[in-house]
């Protein structure tokens, strides 16, 4: 098991890249503890499946460095860096049968036979695949031949990190679930480095201790999934996670103080040096907008009774704000309302960037 | 390049040697291929083509073949299509030896039954006719179509046509104007090999044919044969039966590689 | 689950009444001939199984059977491996995978008789390109039409020459259908390139390779135009393969009943085996 160390990373898929775009990853600098449980996010295309198959090995990065516990290995193949990665479609061997499946990493590394038996059979426990080792593992549902993959990462004992590629999408929902809540039972059982990899911020926010979030070849967060939900960095991470996202609402500095229109609005903590060009937005959650007798006007465009709450949809001015509230007592479509922004939990952003001090929060 | 790809550059090279040398051959002098070895024609000649191009049979021999090829082609295609939509859809009584009772077609020696071919088609007066050898062909040539598509239409989801017919089409409507244009490139890898297999097949289209739907290829024995051992000539004709062959391959590239990858394989 | 439907039978109905009216109308007529014996004016006697027995107890039917079967089991020995060699050395992606697949399918698209025609050219002695170089330069005696050993390697290389491609292009369409991810999974797993090819590729072919060696066997099996063009079946007899023999036998002798008996043995040979291979192969799916 190791500390991995991402150095100066950047990579691009063209022969001679110039321009940022050119890059599918953008200078990435990262640190990730042993043992922990890392997820990345991110929509389609951001870069996370390069950022993957660099860790792993399958791809050599156009410039930076991979360290596992300070050595590098930016330069070693797949095999020789002790990693292993679950795919997003389960790969198994279709002639083998599950005990052949497992025994395979081991048996190309030449153990001793028992040993491997040994070592199949409890991870095999791990996994509830005991009464499925002789069968031939072709035949099996998606959801078993997963297991298996996963499994054939697990049976190695010197196994840096396990990584995953968005591996429940092909798994019915029903059984998404458990296979999640397996994967993060194993990973307490055995903590070993887990990194996955997924669109869905369900399934970062309930396997990872930490979440990185990137887009466009870039890293924009970093920090648990509480951190994310309340203090996002950065304006795609407060709209990518929570659903309905952050509501971001572009706004006016005039001496330090932001407003929306000509309302002043109280932020969670001191603004931070802004350039006079940049673009300045408010963003705050539609659990922090409450409706009440004055505060900023806007009339309501949509009411979803979602069961245990309501989201309201209204125009403030051009902009459309979500807001979540209680179940029944909804104003009609149409009225007129006004919003309170909750001040701890409103935030100014400059080019998209978080410009609030932080710490007064806590 | 890196060093696995000598292997299909030495294949290469072994395809292209007994045809580049037809080719060299076509265009030397009977004397100089007589004369001793040469790996150039010494002389450029066109004569050999001159020969074969003012014999009108010739002419009449290439409309034959693509006439009769294409015909077949067509009729195997609309035979099939159906045939291999039911294989792939439905399970019915008897489906299992039915294809493979189509796949035995392919077993019995053709040069035995060119007999009782000639005499079949003579009966129902069909001889010498494109319509006999294209349906001569589709022995073969059906099977063949009905277990390439059957594999292309099984790799189209089943929602598909639910999908369909949810959105209110008729099956017709369905099958020609949504799961035809699907799988286009299955139907295309199709029509390459029918169109091959008709093509490169004599025995069935030579006795099948006297005079008015005579192929190409018995045109080029006929004609190599009747003005003695010329080689040059005989050369120069099988030169001329490569062409559409190889015109054919041209346009379908992209579906050869593409096709295949689609297909259930 | 595929649904049960009867009426399928419709769609199936013009194929059925084609290969029908193709298969069975001369296959009854080959069957008549087999049990009957005619000494020509269309007059016909029952013969019963005579000229099955007559053809099953013959040298000459055994001997043809024979170099036959050596020239399946040859050309299946040399082509699948060579073929699935080729696809395994082949571009995945690129302008590249264009001119392999144009230039191979090439020989696919020749008529069968000028096959015939071209390698006869090609092994003439001191005249062809290969009769040249293996008399002039490399000083090896060879000659087609009087050496049966020589006959036999140029019908076998023609037939090498003529279908590999065939093969080449099947298991490459399967090779193309396996995802990156298996071969990533296999490096992470530390397989050797055997180990990849073993239990990855080959799998992944099996079902072309079915479909490869079924055409193949029943193709060889049936040959007739190409070797009949490049040696006529001699020198001798030594390269006539059942085929040859069989028209030999029909057209040349006109002995009908015995040609058509001799023919169904063999139908049902080919039958045989192929029926065998198929189940062989297919019975470990679903």
């Amino acid at each position: 098991m190791a500390k991995i160390t991402l150095d100066k990373l950047r990579h691009s898929y063209l022969p001679a890249p110039s321009r940022p775009q050119d890059y599918a990853l953008k200078e990435i600098n990262l640190d990730w503890r042993d043992g922990g449980a890392y997820a990345l996010l991110g929509p389609s295309g951001c870069g996370k499946t390069t950022l993957l198959n660099i860790i792993s090995g399958l791809l050599t990065p156009s410039e930076g460095r991979v360290l596992f516990d300070g050595v590098d290995v930016t330069g070693l193949a797949p095999d020789h860096r002790n990693i292993a990665q679950v795919f997003q479609f389960p790969v198994i061997y279709d002639t083998m049968t599950v005990r052949q499946n497992l025994a395979f990493p081991l048996r190309n590394r030449g153990l001793d036979p028992r040993h491997i038996k040994a070592r199949v059979d409890e991870i095999s426990e791990m996994l509830e695949l005991t009464d499925l080792l002789d069968r031939r593992a072709a035949g099996l549902g998606p959801d078993t031949k997963q297991k298996i993959s996963m499994g054939r990462g697990l049976v190695r004992e010197d196994v840096n990190v396990i990584m995953f590629d968005e591996p429940l999408t092909v798994i019915d929902p029903q059984l998404k679930w458990t296979l999640r809540s397996k994967l993060k039972e194993l990973h307490q059982k055995i903590g070993v480095t887990m990194i996955y990899v997924t669109h869905d911020q369900t399934e970062a926010l309930t396997f990872a201790d930490q979440v990185v979030v990137m887009q466009e070849g870039e890293i924009v967060q970093i920090g648990t999934p509480v951190e994310l939900f309340e203090r996002p960095g950065h304006t795609f991470v407060g709209h990518f996670i929570g659903s309905p996202g952050m509501n971001i609402i572009p706004c006016e500095l005039r001496d330090g103080t932001a407003c929306i229109g000509d309302f002043p609005v109280a932020l969670a903590g001191p603004v931070k040096a802004v350039s006079q060009d940049a673009r300045t937005e408010i963003g705050i959650r539609p659990e922090f907008v409450k409706i009440a007798g004055t505060g900023l006007p806007a009339v309501v465009r949509k009411v979803a009774d979602l069961g245990r709450y309501t989201v309201i949809e209204a125009m403030l001015g051009e902009v459309r704000v979500s807001i979540i509230g209680p179940e029944g007592d909804a104003p009609e479509r149409g009225s007129e309302i006004h919003l309170q922004f909750d001040p701890k939990n409103t935030r100014l952003y400059a080019d998209g960037w978080l410009a609030t001090e932080e710490g007064e929060t806590r | 390049m890196r060093k696995r790809s000598i292997v299909p550059i030495l294949y290469i090279l072994f395809l292209l040697l007994p045809i580049y040398w037809l080719v060299a051959m076509s265009f030397k002098t009977t004397n100089e291929i007589l004369g001793g070895f040469s790996l150039f024609p010494q002389v450029w000649t066109l004569e050999n083509y001159r020969v074969i191009f003012t014999d009108p049979t010739w002419y009449w021999g290439y409309i034959n073949s693509i006439a009769y090829v294409s015909l077949n082609t067509v009729i195997s295609l609309v035979a099939a299509l159906p045939a291999a939509y039911a294989f792939s859809r439905f399970s019915f009584l008897g489906d299992k030896h039915l294809f493979f009772w189509l796949l035995t077609n392919r077993m019995a020696p053709a040069a035995v039954f060119a007999l009782p071919f000639f005499q079949l088609y003579s009966a129902v007066g069909l001889f010498d006719t494109y319509l006999a050898v294209a349906l001569a062909h589709t022995l073969f040539n059906i099977p063949l179509a009905v277990w390439i598509l059957e594999g292309f239409m099984s790799g189209v989801p089943r929602e598909l046509d639910e999908t369909a017919y949810v959105d209110g089409h008729s099956f017709p409507s369905f099958f020609l104007r949504i799961f035809l244009p699907t799988i286009k490139a299955g139907i295309g890898v199709t029509a390459f090999f029918l169109f091959m297999f008709s093509w490169v097949e004599l025995l069935l289209a030579k006795t099948l044919t006297a005079v008015e739907a005579k192929p190409i290829a018995a045109t080029m024995t006929k004609t190599a044969s009747s003005a003695g051992y010329e080689l040059g000539l005989l050369a120069a004709a099988g030169v001329l039966t490569i062409i559409p062959g190889a015109v054919v391959i041209y346009f379908v590239r992209n579906y050869i590689a593409k096709g295949f990858a689609l297909g259930r394989v | 689950m595929k649904t049960v439907n009867n009426r399928a039978w419709l769609f199936v109905l013009p194929v059925v009444i084609l290969v029908a009216f193709n298969a069975l109308v001369p296959l009854m007529t080959v069957v008549n001939y087999s049990v009957q014996e005619t000494f020509g004016n269309n007059l016909f006697f029952w013969q019963g199984l005579d000229w099955f027995q007559q053809v099953l107890r013959s040298d000459r039917f055994h001997a043809a059977l024979g170099r036959q079967a050596l020239f399946t089991v040859t050309i299946l020995l040399i082509e699948i491996p060579l073929g699935v060699v080729i696809a395994l050395a082949m571009p995945r992606k690129g302008v590249w995978v264009s001119v392999c697949l144009v230039l191979m399918a090439l020989p696919l698209l020749i008529p069968w008789n000028v096959v015939g025609s071209m390698w006869n050219i090609f092994t003439l002695p001191d005249i062809g390109l290969l009769g040249y170089l293996m008399n002039d330069v490399l000083g090896i005696p060879y000659n087609m039409t009087r050496d049966p050993v020589a006959a036999w390697a140029t019908v076998i290389a023609m037939d090498v020459w003529h279908w590999t491609s065939l093969v080449v292009l099947l298991a490459y369409a399967g090779l193309i259908s396996i995802p990156d991810a298996y071969y990533q999974a296999a490096k992470i797993d530390g397989a050797t390139p055997w180990a990849v090819f073993r239990y990855i590729q080959l799998p992944k072919m099996k079902r072309v390779l079915t479909i490869a060696i079924l055409l193949r066997f029943m193709d060889s099996f049936n040959i007739y135009t190409e070797p009949f063009v490049l040696t006529g079946g001699g020198p001798g007899n030594s390269t006539t393969l059942l085929s040859i023999d069989l028209v030999k036998l029909a057209l040349g002798q006109f002995d009908l009943g015995p040609a058509a008996a001799m023919s169904l043995i063999y139908f049902l040979i080919t039958l045989l085996v192929s029926w065998v291979f198929y189940t062989l192969m297919t019975r470990n799916e679903n």
